[in-house]
């Protein structure tokens, strides 16, 4: 949308370069970092890779879990999210407005007090307490929201009402017509919530620096774990990981995303 | 193309006993009706937009739930507590509701499938009904390729795929041009006569629901105000507002002094009122009963203020003596402009009384 | 009964495991959470009002968030604004990298911060190579902030770019044909037009920014902000039933300022 008649805005041009030299600039800085021998000396002091094997070897584990815990995560809001979802798509009454109002809760509350809720109640558990278990119940509460109301939102749509209500005549019963006609047509919605959730918990600090034990590590734990404790190559090796873990990784799930959504959307 | 219809007689009669809906914020969609139909019969539910047609249409699919009290019964079964799923109906939607990512064949047979009929018997069924409503050549086509017409056929295959004992139209029509509708409204009523199968039709058109229907059931405000033939409820209309909305009406009061010396005023000519409407304060005329001749030929006096050609017929706007104003409907020819002074005369008998309210509770 | 039961009946099984969890895993807990406070007495709860040092790091918080805010919302919509406008080769790419940032976890950021503004940053040592002694920035307010914008500004992009692109060039065109200087342009016909967006996306970013814990986590900044002194109250002095009640005091704003701009944007928009 070129407007040949609107002056090019210097303004804007300058504002939006030195954001990106701004947003992008760090990563750079942070890769180099972690693949030179010492920072202070820079570029000058050789490339290597001996902190990236150092951090594999006490890190290296926090990687797969947190993967692990997001793809639970996933699968767990998905089992309970979206017929949740349908459930208050469908629903006129005041009771599931107020539910939907209560599920975006733990959004706008701090993540530190719902762990330190959590801690209150369920702390005294002990197998709980030291388990990956109480980590994924602080995820998906926190991710929870965002699926619901991302499925919601699809599921409510008007042609899609009728749709279901002509399934109804025709003889359906709720499974085949929730599993055979509604998911498939709130599939690019479920796909986006299901990217978001995953985004959400692998990035995921706030709760699980509170619930985690030292055998029960993510990846941002152990992160800021290394930045406290560790040389700054080292954190830097590890953001490396992170960014070239994790990054593509996503990436891969966008663009599944954005294939799923063309082929399915109308 | 004289194919056996598909549909056996399965025709089911319908009893609606005090049947009524209030919505949860209070609004009463439907207050207590009662409605009986004979199998095989097509009744039109016809009435003005929140006049509660649509709610009752839904009530006897079962995609919402009657007040205590109500009852709905299919052929001698109560089903007033089955959801639609099991009360085999089919039911044509307003937007078709055709599921875009599949086939016309596919469509139409979703209802067979999920009953467990085989793929070859799907497939004869599809070929019968695909016959049935003519979209030969289109099986393959998604919904999206079809047109407005082609659409609206698929979704009626669709519906009598499952020779459901009851067939339910919400408006089926009303997505169409007025040409296609005209020449699909012929089709749908032929077709409703070969299935022989039992339909309640909601529109708010009337001239589909006398092309289309046995007997019309005239709503308003959520109630049924008459129902009948369609020219029984035309020329016999139990309220002003059944005889207003199947098609139009003259209103005419009449002053005490008149009602007492058994006249009615035409304008500047008085006319011995008939017997049977000689106490009624109102009375109402249609158009085309109205009769207009030259000046001389006697009959009140009155000038044409609007003259409105309409192909098949003529529309007046009348003005005579005492500011009454008439709307008249001729056929034919008639040498009257606008401004030319014309007599206008009734026939007595066509007179229609009314209540001076509608529809007292 | 006439009731057609099933429908109801399946709407409410769809919600139960949902409700179940959400009922034991966070209500039930963040209840105790609230109830906590009342047994060291009522004034507990207030304690961030009472006393100066919890009353300091709310009103840190506060501030923080808000300039984060009103920045990131100029900054973004500028970026927004261009990127919409301007179709380049590469363009889909930027935005990618530009929104990436969502992703991090806030940790990483502030370590980038003592990347570029710390002891051994970059900075410190470009100042110290002109003779000007190691100078950093990251651990006061400066590096917080900048750590915040870092990680506000990817969603204020997100969100202005799509706003952008859905903008009438009409109007712009007419108040443009009409004679309007590029400031006048900016406030009628862009503005308006990118109202909702701010809303929205103000409303998080200053939640966000509010509940931020890792980035000032990592940083341990002088600067201190309420959700640090709520994890210092509760992992160093073990003051549970304060550390309950500064969170329901910070959650109560945060939730407070969201509700508020829902508020605003249904008002907006009353068919949503």
């Amino acid at each position: 949308m070129n407007t040949p008649t609107m002056k090019r805005s210097p303004l804007l041009l300058l504002t939006t370069a030195s954001v990106c030299l701004f947003m992008i600039g760090p990563i750079i800085v942070s890769v180099m970092a972690g693949l030179v021998n010492n920072y202070s000396r820079g570029l000058s002091s050789g490339l290597t890779l001996r902190w990236v094997w150092q951090v594999w070897d006490v890190y290296g584990s926090t990687v797969g879990a947190s993967l692990g815990l997001a793809v639970a995560c996933v699968v767990c809001t998905l089992v309970i999210g979206v017929p949740c979802a349908y459930g208050l798509a469908r629903s006129r009454s005041r009771a599931a407005r107020i539910f939907e109002e209560l599920l975006l809760l733990p959004v706008a509350i701090p993540g530190l007090a719902t762990a330190l809720a959590l801690i209150l109640i369920y702390g005294n558990f002990t197998s709980l307490r030291q388990s990956f278990g109480f980590i994924l119940i602080g995820h998906v509460i926190f991710t929870l929201p965002f699926m619901v109301r991302t499925v919601s939102a699809a599921f409510q749509r008007q042609d899609l009402l009728a749709i279901e209500e002509a399934v109804r005549t025709l003889g359906a019963n709720f499974t085949q017509r929730f599993l055979g006609v509604l998911v498939p047509a709130v599939l690019p919605a479920i796909v986006a919530g299901m990217l978001m959730v995953f985004t959400l918990s692998i990035g995921e600090f706030n709760l699980t620096w509170m619930l985690h034990t030292p055998l029960t590590r993510t990846l941002p734990v152990g992160l800021a774990d290394s930045y406290a404790s560790m040389r700054i190559e080292v954190g830097s090796a590890y953001t490396l990981i992170f960014l070239v873990v994790i990054m593509p990784a996503l990436w891969a799930l966008q663009a599944l995303a954005t294939l799923i959504q063309k082929h399915y959307g109308n | 193309m004289a194919i056996e219809h598909p549909i056996s007689s399965r025709s089911t009669r319908i009893e609606i006993a005090h049947c009524a809906k209030t919505y949860s914020d209070g609004t009463r969609g439907l207050l207590p009706v009662d409605l009986e139909i004979e199998a095989g019969e097509v009744v039109a539910l016809l009435g003005p937009s929140g006049c509660g047609k649509t709610t009752l249409l839904r009530l006897l699919a079962g995609l919402e739930t009657p007040d205590e009290g109500s009852r709905i019964v299919f052929g001698g079964q109560d089903v007033t507590a089955l959801p639609a799923e099991k009360r085999n109906i089919g039911m044509v939607f307003q937007s078709y509701a055709l599921f875009p990512q599949m086939t016309v064949e596919a469509n139409i047979t979703y209802g067979l499938k999920i009953r467990g009929m085989s793929a070859a018997e799907c497939s004869r069924a599809a070929g019968e009904l695909i016959d049935l409503v003519r979209l030969n050549g289109l099986e393959k086509k998604r919904p999206g390729e079809l047109s407005g017409g082609q659409r609206q056929r698929v979704a009626l295959a669709r519906a009598v795929a499952v020779k459901p004992r009851v067939l339910l139209l919400d408006e089926p029509l009303a997505a169409l041009d007025a040409k296609l509708k005209e020449s699909l409204r012929d089709e749908l009523a032929e077709l409703l006569r070969r299935l022989g199968i039992t339909a309640v039709h909601v529109t708010h058109d009337q001239q589909e629901a006398m092309a289309i229907a046995d007997r019309l059931a005239i709503m308003e405000a959520g109630r049924i105000a008459q129902v009948g033939r369609a020219e029984d409820l035309y020329r016999n209309p139990a309220h002003v507002f059944v005889a207003r909305f199947l098609g139009r009406v003259n209103t005419l009061t009449r002053n005490p002094d008149d009602i007492a010396a058994g006249i009615f005023r035409l304008g500047d000519h008085a006319l011995a009122c008939p017997k049977h409407l000689r106490e009624r304060e109102t009375v109402l005329l249609r158009p085309e009963d109205i009769v207009l001749g030259a000046p001389t030929e006697g009959g009140a006096h009155a000038r044409v203020t609007r003259r409105t050609f309409l192909g098949d017929r003529v529309q007046w706007h009348l003005a005579l003596e005492g500011s009454q104003t008439l709307l008249a409907e001729t056929h034919g020819y008639l040498p009257y402009g606008e401004g030319d002074a014309v007599s206008v005369d009734i026939t007595l008998d066509r007179l229609l009384p009314s209540k001076a309210q509608d529809l007292n509770p | 009964m006439t009731q057609v039961a099933s429908t109801t009946h399946i709407r409410m099984m769809c919600m139960l495991p949902a409700a179940i969890f959400f009922a034991a895993c966070w209500l039930l807990p963040v209840a105790a959470l609230v109830a906590l406070p009342v047994a060291k007495g009522w004034e507990t709860y207030f304690l961030v009002l009472t006393s100066s040092r919890y009353l300091q790091s709310l009103l840190n918080t506060l501030w923080l968030s808000l300039a984060t805010t009103l920045v990131t919302v100029i900054l973004g919509a500028a970026v927004g604004i261009y990127l919409a406008r301007h179709r380049f080769r590469g363009r889909q790419v930027l935005l990618s990298l530009l929104t990436a940032p969502l992703a991090f976890p806030g940790v990483i950021i502030g370590f980038f911060v003592i990347l570029i503004g710390g002891r051994q940053g970059g900075f410190a040592s470009l100042t110290h190579s002109m003779g000007l002694g190691r100078i950093t920035f990251g651990y006061g307010m400066l590096g917080l902030f900048l750590a915040y914008l870092y990680f506000s500004l990817p969603r204020a992009i997100a969100s202005y770019t799509a706003a952008a692109e859905s903008m009438d060039p009409q109007l712009e065109e007419a108040a443009h044909v009409l004679g309007a200087t590029r400031w006048q342009i900016t406030r009628d016909a862009w503005w308006p037009q990118l109202l909702p967006t701010t809303v929205a996306c103000g409303a998080i970013v200053f939640a966000t920014a509010m509940g931020a814990f890792g980035t000032a986590f990592t940083l341990s900044s002088q600067f201190e902000v309420l959700p640090i002194t709520i994890y210092n109250e509760f992992t160093n002095y073990a003051n549970f039933a304060v550390a309950a009640s500064l969170s329901i005091a910070l959650g109560l704003v945060t939730w407070g300022v969201l509700f508020l701009a829902r508020l605003l944007s249904a008002d907006a928009n009353p068919a949503q």
